[in-house]
């Protein structure tokens, strides 16, 4: 117990020393600069993964199957599944009743049910907007988005010539109603590159810095870094700052391709949105060194990576919708810094939220920050034992 | 050895000390006094705990019991400002092999918070003869030139004691005189060493000694008191054929220990009657001569490794 507290204090000790650092960071970048691969990886890593995500950010899918619930057949109604068929965004598989439609959403068959609801003709001709039904299977968000966008134009174009009257009031022909199965968010094409940011940094931050300690253990040099003067604190913080620099070049390089090569829309305040990245970096840098610490091996911080590096990917709104998980998932991801990490940059980049609506996600990084630091500082080991 | 050494204060002063690692006891209450200016020679066979007890020495592993102080600091309480004085040299090579040697060496003059770094850096580039060399990676270099910027990392913030692990295994002849020329300059001038080793020639040179075995002490002391300390008894055989001699003298009543030296066998016993018997009755008529020479430390340390207790003797 007395071994511990001393352990503990000296942990804290205030003995900090600039020129130790220093030389510890110097140290880290000159070998990070020798390491083809992993600088290989830092850059390679956010660039493929966004040609991967980028390819489904622009694509603009076409003769997406399509099933029609006819309920009030019509030649309005017929004219208009013509024109849905000649937009080539759809291909029309054919006319079922609800409960078959149902199923074939069920089983993936189809992208699209469109339902014409009794009384269409009749509204349509009145003047009176008729309901046209649209179930999405929305897993797919970026598949739904530009069908649907075509759906609403269509209705102008096709009853036009028919209805004169219809140019010129300002409602719409029809009363377009979608159901976003499966996906109530309707994650959009644009939340592609917040995931993508948060993903990339936990990945590669986690991981590099969980290898940086039990690298030295691994070949022995960790005995010669112990046996000079360094405390826990300079070795912790300065492999970490390294770290830093490289996350912000991630991010800037990620942010730059979605800006001109996605055309991604960024509303916020950028210096907010850098803020935030950093303190996201830190809560994993932290995460990460503490890995390193409690590690035996790089083989064991790999692992411990990954176990983290999966909960993180599921379940915190990146793969699912957080609201759609269960309780207990919810409580999980909560803990997890990638959950209010997507929360905020989805706030700032998409909605252009300013820094007074950014602290209730913000604390919670800051104690995981908090709570994985002690952990970490707790568990650095200053002998070999 | 030196006179006035005696006098010299205690540089390292432990007592009962102890370590674990799971439920093998590695090193059992080890006591070592070591003086200043003394060039110290730890000895003993692979796995006796000899880099256990060195790191311990220098606050890398905690000893579960004991105490004792190293350069007047409590042991277990004031590693930190032990390390600022004591140069350690690993066994194994532990510096960095992605680093060039200038680098490393700038590394270590950082962290040790040295003032006109570059200077001391500069110098100890020199001294090595790698000045040419500085920006060549430490991984390349050969396996006795590792061993020497090793050393020369370990003595460039001017500590105060050296705790050595075998600093010059794998090291070339010629290079190995220059090692041992320079601990002695070192020493002369007040540094303390301590280092650990396989070789006898190097245990010579040593001013004292100490033999641990599987984690005990065994001996300590002078080269000639612990030779002396066995009580051995040597004969020299030489002679035509010695082949296949050492396995028929092994098991003649009063022979403890054969070994061999190149064109000679060394016979001891700690019965010097029985060892005279036996062997005059066993080279009657057999074209070997046999003469009388003092036991020498090798001989004094296999001794040792075989297990002390003399087994006539219970
Ligand atoms: N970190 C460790 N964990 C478990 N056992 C260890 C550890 N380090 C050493 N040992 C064990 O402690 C014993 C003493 O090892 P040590 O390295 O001190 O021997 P040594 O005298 O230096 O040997 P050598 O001459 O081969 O260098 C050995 O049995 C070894 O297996
Ligand atoms: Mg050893």
């Amino acid at each position: 117990m007395k071994q511990r507290l001393q352990n503990f204090s000296q942990a804290f000790s205030f003995t900090f020393s600039f020129s130790r650092w220093f030389g510890i960071l110097l140290k880290e970048f000159i070998q990070l600069k020798r390491d083809r691969l992993t600088f290989g990886m830092i850059v390679g890593i956010p660039i493929i993964q966004l040609l991967l995500f980028g390819f489904a950010i622009n694509s603009d899918p076409k003769h997406l199957p399509t099933a029609i619930v006819m309920a009030d057949p019509g030649p309005f109604a017929r004219s208009y599944v013509a024109a849905m068929q000649n937009s080539d965004y759809f291909k029309i598989v054919g006319g079922v009743d609800e409960k078959e439609a149902n199923a074939l959403l069920d089983r993936s068959q189809v992208q699209f049910v469109v339902t014409f609801t009794p009384g269409f003709h009749r509204d349509l001709v009145r003047g009176k907007a008729p309901t046209l039904l649209v179930e999405a299977d929305a897993t797919d968000p970026m598949a739904a988005g530009g069908a649907i966008s075509v759906l609403n134009r269509l209705g102008l174009e096709v009853f036009a010539p028919d209805l004169p009257g219809l140019e010129k009031t300002a409602t719409p022909p029809l009363d377009l109603r979608v159901h976003r199965r499966y996906n109530p968010e309707g994650l959009t094409s644009y939340n592609v590159v917040p995931g993508l940011l948060g993903v990339i940094l936990t990945m590669t931050m986690v991981l590099m810095t969980g290898l940086a300690m039990t690298r030295e253990r691994e070949r022995g040099t960790f005995e010669n870094l112990l046996a000079t003067p360094a405390t826990p604190v300079e070795v912790m913080t300065g492999k970490i700052v390294p770290y830093i620099l490289i996350g912000l070049i991630q991010v800037t390089l990620i942010l730059l391709a979605a800006r001109f090569i996605f055309d991604v829309p960024m509303h916020g305040n950028l210096l907010l949105l850098y803020a935030v990245v950093l303190l996201f970096i830190c809560a994993n840098l932290t995460l990460g060194i503490t890995f390193s610490s409690i590690a035996r091996n790089q083989l064991q911080a790999m692992q411990m990576t990954f176990f983290f590096f999966l909960p993180s990917m599921l379940l915190s709104g990146f793969m699912f919708p957080f609201r759609g998980m269960p309780e207990w998932a919810q409580v999980v991801g909560n803990v997890l810094p990638l959950t209010h990490f997507l929360v905020l940059v989805r706030g700032i980049l998409l909605k252009g939220n300013g820094i007074d609506m950014v602290w209730s996600s913000v604390w919670p990084i800051l104690a995981f920050i908090a709570v994985v630091l002690g952990i970490g500082l707790r568990t650095f080991r200053r002998t070999l034992d | 050895m030196e006179a006035g050494m005696n006098d010299s204060p205690l540089v390292i002063d432990v007592t009962g000390i102890n370590k674990h690692f799971g439920d093998k006891h590695v090193v059992k209450d080890l006591a070592l006094q070591v003086r200043r200016g003394e060039i110290f020679g730890f000895l003993g066979p692979n796995g006796s705990g000899k880099t256990t007890s060195i790191r311990m020495l220098c606050g890398l592993l905690t000893p579960d019991s004991g105490q004792g102080t190293c350069l007047g600091l409590d042991v277990l309480r004031e590693s930190a400002a032990i390390k600022r004085q004591v140069g350690y040299m690993t066994q194994k090579f532990s510096l960095w092999d992605d680093l060039t040697i200038g680098e490393n060496l700038d590394f270590v003059a950082r962290m040790f918070g040295m003032e006109r770094r570059r200077e001391a850096v500069d110098r100890a580039l020199e001294e090595l003869g790698l000045a040419g060399r500085r920006s060549q990676l430490a991984g390349t270099l050969s396996g006795g030139w590792k061993q020497r910027l090793a050393l020369a990392s370990c003595l460039l913030h001017r500590p105060r004691l050296l705790l050595l692990d075998e600093p010059t295994a794998g090291v070339d002849p010629k290079a190995r005189r220059d090692f041992w020329e320079e601990i002695h300059r070192l020493s002369a001038a007040g540094i303390t060493v301590l280092v650990s080793t396989h070789y006898m020639d190097e245990a010579e040179r040593c001013h004292r000694l100490a033999y641990i075995a599987y984690g005990t002490l065994l001996a300590s002391g002078t080269a000639e008191q612990v030779v002396a300390a066995q009580g051995l008894h040597t004969r020299e055989i030489s002679g035509a054929s010695l082949h296949g001699l050492g396995e028929a003298l092994r098991g003649l009543p009063g022979v403890d220990l054969v070994a061999s030296f190149g064109n000679v066998l060394h016979v001891s016993g700690r019965d010097e009657a029985r060892l005279q018997a036996s062997l005059e009755a066993f080279l009657q008529g057999k074209p070997l001569e046999m003469a009388v020479v003092p036991a020498s430390l090798e001989d004094a340390f296999i001794h040792l490794m075989q297990g002390s207790p003399d087994p006539f003797q219970g």
